[in-house]
């Protein structure tokens, strides 16, 4: 991914930025500039999230592509926020811990890297509660 | 809009080609599809080329182009579009063909689709696959598309129950079906044990649960059914033709073990050809993953949701089962260039119909559904065909 389109984004990935939209009250991320419930009527806001939620499903991921080789197997899993939007995220934990239902909550981590010269990425993965 | 017709198909080998490029492809489908068809190159209206990546895959794009090019239909100035929507990409092309037919804008179109995988290492193709996600809010946290379908499949195994022994049973199934299909990348047998002591990809999906890395393409001649019998003894007619939308990103679909776009189009296309899920005889489903095709025969209505893994496993799903799913041997066996597949999945519909289907024919087919899915399921495209208007 480039500079420009990484760095675009970066207040959402470290800081779990996403969309609230005071129309409907709905909650989103990853962030939305339409409120795909109220779409032209809707109003949306930055909105930080607590960064508290819990699994709903994961999978260990032992074939990957090139820029998270060195992570590799990694647990991928999508987490419902308190407030109510899924994301999908990395959990740091023993392969053994994960279950659907874990507590989790947001950390700031390493994401990938594109190779030994290339840019690191960083963002927010989950830790269990 | 008029009735069309489906008056020839062709279709590549499907497997790792080295030796044959994307336009060679394209233009082998294409030119077995007009031959069958018995339609000369002057007559043709327009074409529609479905393509997922040929801008990773083989560092090419105006696809439409090179492909009229090198069809000789460049000199005749012939339309040619390329077409797409991740791996429903074949689907799509398949669709704006029968619609441009049936609105009267063209009369003879051919619709293919080719996709040319192995030209790349094997990360840059599973780069260039997980594109069909959410880069920016799946990709970069490091999802796969295995990784994707994996979380499917967890979720599934959860709510339902499903084993994956029953997983492995469409992957069981898929390949026999496979060893029956001459054009098909795998013509072996496997088994249950196989599978489920395979490579693990990404928990519970095995590398036997996988779809693999397929050079390929298909294509098939469309025309207004009024003058489909000029051209072919056994036309197969459009019964229904549907594409719906779906969150691009897993994680936003109001439940995770439903396509819900395979669930609109299915609907659509049912309404429209006034017909329901019994009474499809068989379908080319969308396993690009084993717990797809499970997936799929639920959102299809062919059994309730979450009954398909013991449907399945009870060889409802095989043919000479209640609904043959896959008779090509899938995306599983038959392998899944992924631009090619939907158009494909139209080709062995279209044989099975015609009866010229050979060791894995269907005895009795009479109506057939193809269901191709783009990405997690921001896309699918269920169309219907039948022997009879």
């Amino acid at each position: 991914m480039s500079v420009p389109r990484f760095w675009r984004r970066l207040k959402n990935l470290y800081n779990l930025i996403g969309t609230h939209c005071e129309k409907c009250g709905g909650y989103f991320y990853p962030p939305r500039n339409m409120c795909p419930k109220c779409r032209r009527n809707g109003i949306v806001n930055p909105f930080k999230f607590n960064g508290y939620g819990e699994v709903v499903t994961y999978t260990i991921v032992h074939t990957s592509a090139k820029d998270y080789s060195k992570l590799t197997p990694y647990i991928l899993a999508i987490i419902k926020l308190d407030e109510g939007p899924r994301l999908t995220s990395q959990v740091i934990c023993d392969h053994s811990d994960i279950h659907i239902g874990l507590r989790v909550k947001a950390a700031f981590r390493k994401l990938g890297e594109e190779s030994d010269k290339g840019m690191i990425y960083y963002g927010t993965k989950f830790v269990p509660i | 809009m008029r009735d069309v017709a489906i008056i020839g198909v062709g279709c590549t080998e499907f497997g790792e080609l080295w030796d044959k490029s994307f336009r060679e492809l394209f233009v082998e489908a294409g030119v077995s599809a007009i031959e069958d068809a018995n339609v000369q190159g002057g007559k043709i209206d327009a074409l529609y080329v479905g393509n997922m990546s040929g801008g990773r895959f083989i560092e090419q794009e105006h696809l439409g182009a090179l492909i009229a090019d090198y069809s000789g239909l460049a000199s005749l100035h012939i339309p040619s579009t390329r077409v797409e929507a991740a791996c429903a990409s074949g689907g799509l092309a398949l669709r704006q063909g029968i619609i441009a037919v049936a609105s009267g804008y063209h009369d003879i179109v051919i619709a293919g689709g080719a996709e040319k995988m192995t030209d790349v290492g094997v990360e840059t193709t599973t780069d260039a696959l997980a594109a069909a996600a959410d880069r920016e809010w799946e990709g970069i946290m490091g999802a796969t598309f295995p990784g994707l379908y994996a979380m499917i499949a967890k979720l599934h195994m959860h709510k339902y129950g499903t084993k994956q022994e029953q997983l492995a049973a469409v992957a069981v199934k898929n390949h026999h079906n496979g060893t029956m299909n001459p054009k098909a990348q795998f013509q072996n047998e496997i088994s249950i044990e196989a599978v489920i002591n395979s490579l693990m990809v990404a928990d519970p999906l095995r590398v036997f649960d996988c779809s693999p890395i397929t050079d390929g393409a298909s294509a098939v001649v469309i025309a207004p059914a009024d003058i489909a019998r000029k051209y072919s003894d056994t036309p197969i007619y459009v019964k229904a033709s549907a594409q719906a939308s779906g969150t691009i990103s897993l994680h936003d679909r109001p439940d995770i073990t439903t396509l819900d776009a395979t669930v609109a189009a299915a609907n659509w296309a049912y309404k429209m050809a006034k017909l329901k899920p019994k009474d499809i005889g068989f379908a080319e489903v969308h396993d690009c993953f084993t717990i797809a095709e499970i997936c799929a025969i639920e959102d299809l209505g062919f059994v309730k949701k979450g009954e398909g893994g013991p449907a399945t496993e009870s060889g409802m799903t095989a043919i000479g089962g209640k609904t043959p799913i896959n008779p090509s041997g899938g995306l599983k066996a038959c392998g899944h260039p992924v631009g090619a597949t939907g158009v494909k999945q139209a080709v062995e519909i279209t044989l099975q119909l015609r009866g010229e289907a050979g060791r894995r024919q269907i005895e009795g087919a009479e109506i057939g559904l193809t269901h191709n899915v783009g990405g997690s399921g921001g896309t699918a495209v269920v169309h219907i065909f039948g022997r009879d208007k």
